[in-house]
């Protein structure tokens, strides 16, 4: 996890990535950020994001990502 | 001979009154509706005083924004509508230069509307105001084809963003040789990605007035989400597409184009930047039966002014050729030397025709640099764009783009000017000099600084200054900035480090 917010924190160095809970609904993350951060995840935890899976919901919070690379990473 | 755009509106609505023309998949307008809201903005405008000048429009992406800008027109004026998103320092500086009569906005702008310091209209108290036909046809009378339609903003190297104002005339030459060229029809179903903010959706705005076609303002959300992005394009079998390529390459490198193609896709436009080759290729063998068109173009030309369909192979290492200009649109290639750039050999690209726009509003100075008499020749008054991006012809006779003369990038789509940034940054406490690259290998604006602030700390700053795709993917703090011998920031050295730099 806080690897996660490492990688996440180099996006946006000003946002709280362990509380924040709007990141696609208030428009934080853009598109750009989703490719990099799916890249990125990618690389650090050798999982690999399907295009499915790459929904809002996923991308809301670092809690939410984090279940997700979880959920990649047991199957 | 047509020398209003509004004629376009005027021959469609008596054609399909009733046939959708602008959706955003959940509200929509039909060319009736998009009539009526115009003609009764303008009515409004031009009883208020407020015709024949600028106008601004400060609206989320929505089809009554378009029914705005049609408003405005009638009342023969134009229209700037700036990003309502971006920092209130920056807007300031477009409205200072604008200087409109009064801002028309939605509900959900209106505080920001009223911080301009201008008379504000809310779309819903105007949009049914009763129309006065006879002001109306009074105020086109007096109308002529060189009068400014729009102004569109694009960033400035100094840090003052400018503002490019183009004709009625300009567009209608546009929309007529980009049609004939690409071949859109009343069955045309667009899907528009760009913001409405730039000169970009014009591809999509003016064939859908023209042929009474439809087109779909996706909204932005959707574009970083690729599989309902597709399922958004299927739904409303959406046909045509004029993209960005990182929208284009977002599908295709995540692999949706075999999970979920968008199948009733025919032709596909991209431009703005390079695709990258792989990319490309996956998007060809998902849609065997599209056609795809590589457009190029600057605003200061309305849009788009080359074409190249791609018809024939590409061998393995070619770039996606630029092609060849629209009818009615001359390129020319000059040399250092200011002469005719030889076959094969490298030169600047002028552009030269009734595309080129009128100038920079308000800004007689950067016009005078851009829009320059034609250096090949000295006969007669003749204003050509100088583009500043570096091209050459291949061995098809086909222009390709190889760079460009200056520190102007194209970012997810975005032009900007590295200047900007750095001036941007330059204005904050504790920031010394300030010197932006962008290494190609990672798509990634970095910007270097010496200076007393912390890297999070500018980037904050920074926020409030640059519109977010202008703002730094990197930012590093440097003891001191390298120079070269002369003096001058050695963007270089650092354009090196920066590529060598994984992340």
């Amino acid at each position: 996890m806080e690897q996660l917010i490492e990688i996440m924190q180099n996006l946006h160095p000003d946002v709280d990535f362990e509380t924040y809970e709007g990141l696609v609904d208030d428009g934080i993350l853009d598109s750009l950020d989703i490719v990099t951060l799916i890249t990125d995840i990618n690389d650090a935890f050798d999982v690999s994001i399907p295009a499915e899976e790459i929904l809002p919901e996923n991308f809301n919070s670092a809690a939410a990502l984090w279940e997700l690379i979880e959920r990649l990473d047991t199957v | 001979m047509q020398t209003n755009i509004l004629e376009y509106l005027e021959r469609t609505v008596v054609r399909v009154p009733d046939k959708i023309a602008f959706s955003d998949g959940k509200d929509h307008m039909t060319f009736s509706d998009l009539s009526l809201s115009a003609r009764s903005i303008g009515s409004y405008l031009i009883e208020h005083g407020h015709g024949r000048g600028c106008v601004a429009v400060l609206m989320d992406k929505h089809p009554v924004q378009l029914a705005t800008f049609f408003g405005v027109l009638y009342a023969g004026g134009f229209y700037v509508a700036p990003d309502a998103a971006m920092p209130p320092k920056r807007l300031q500086m477009i409205m200072d230069t604008v200087q409109p009569r009064m801002v028309i906005c939605d509900k959900k702008n209106m505080a920001l509307a009223y911080t301009l310091g201008l008379p504000v209209a809310l779309y819903d108290d105007v949009y049914r105001y009763v129309v006065n036909e006879a002001l109306l046809a009074c105020v086109r009378e007096a109308h002529i084809d060189t009068d400014p339609a729009y102004v569109v903003f694009t960033s400035g190297s100094t840090g003052v963003p400018k503002g490019v104002a183009a004709c009625h005339r300009s567009v209608i030459d546009y929309t007529e040789t980009l049609c004939a060229a690409v071949g859109f029809d009343e069955h045309t179903v667009f899907g528009n990605q760009t913001p409405l903010y730039f000169d970009a959706p014009l591809k999509e705005i003016m064939p859908t007035i023209k042929y009474g076609a439809t087109a779909y303002l996706i909204p932005k959300q959707l574009f970083m989400f690729p599989v309902k992005l597709c399922d958004y394009l299927n739904e409303h079998k959406i046909n045509t597409v004029c993209w960005v390529v990182s929208a284009l390459t977002m599908i295709s490198s995540l692999g949706v184009l075999e999970k979920n193609p968008p199948k009733y896709l025919k032709t596909v436009c991209f431009g703005s930047e390079v695709f990258p080759r792989k990319q490309y290729d996956l998007w060809r063998a998902a849609l065997p039966q599209a056609r795809f068109f590589n457009l190029y173009g600057p605003t200061e030309a309305t849009g788009m002014s080359c074409y190249w369909a791609a018809e024939r192979e590409l061998a393995e290492d070619e770039p996606i050729p630029v092609g060849r200009p629209f009818r009615n649109t001359r390129i020319m290639l000059v040399n250092e030397q200011g002469k005719r750039a030889e076959q094969g050999e490298v030169g600047e690209i002028y552009i030269s025709g009734t595309c080129v726009t009128l100038g920079y509003y308000n800004n007689p100075e950067k016009t005078a640099e851009a829009f320059v008499q034609n250096p090949l020749q000295s006969a007669y008054p003749e204003i050509v764009y100088r583009t500043g991006d570096l091209g050459r012809y291949n061995d098809y006779g086909e222009l390709v783009f190889v760079s460009r003369k200056d520190s102007q990038i194209k970012h997810m789509g975005h032009r900007i000017e590295l200047g900007e940034i750095e001036a941007a940054a330059a204005t904050l406490d504790g920031v010394g000099r300030v010197c932006c690259v962008y290494p190609a290998n990672q798509k990634k604006i970095v910007l270097y600084y010496a200076g007393e602030i912390e890297p999070a700390a500018l980037s904050k700053e920074l926020r409030l200054l640059l519109p977010r795709y202008m703002l730094p993917g990197a930012v590093h703090k440097l003891d001191t900035i390298p120079l070269t011998d002369n003096g001058k920031l050695n963007r270089r050295l650092l354009l090196e480090m920066a590529s060598q730099n994984d992340k």
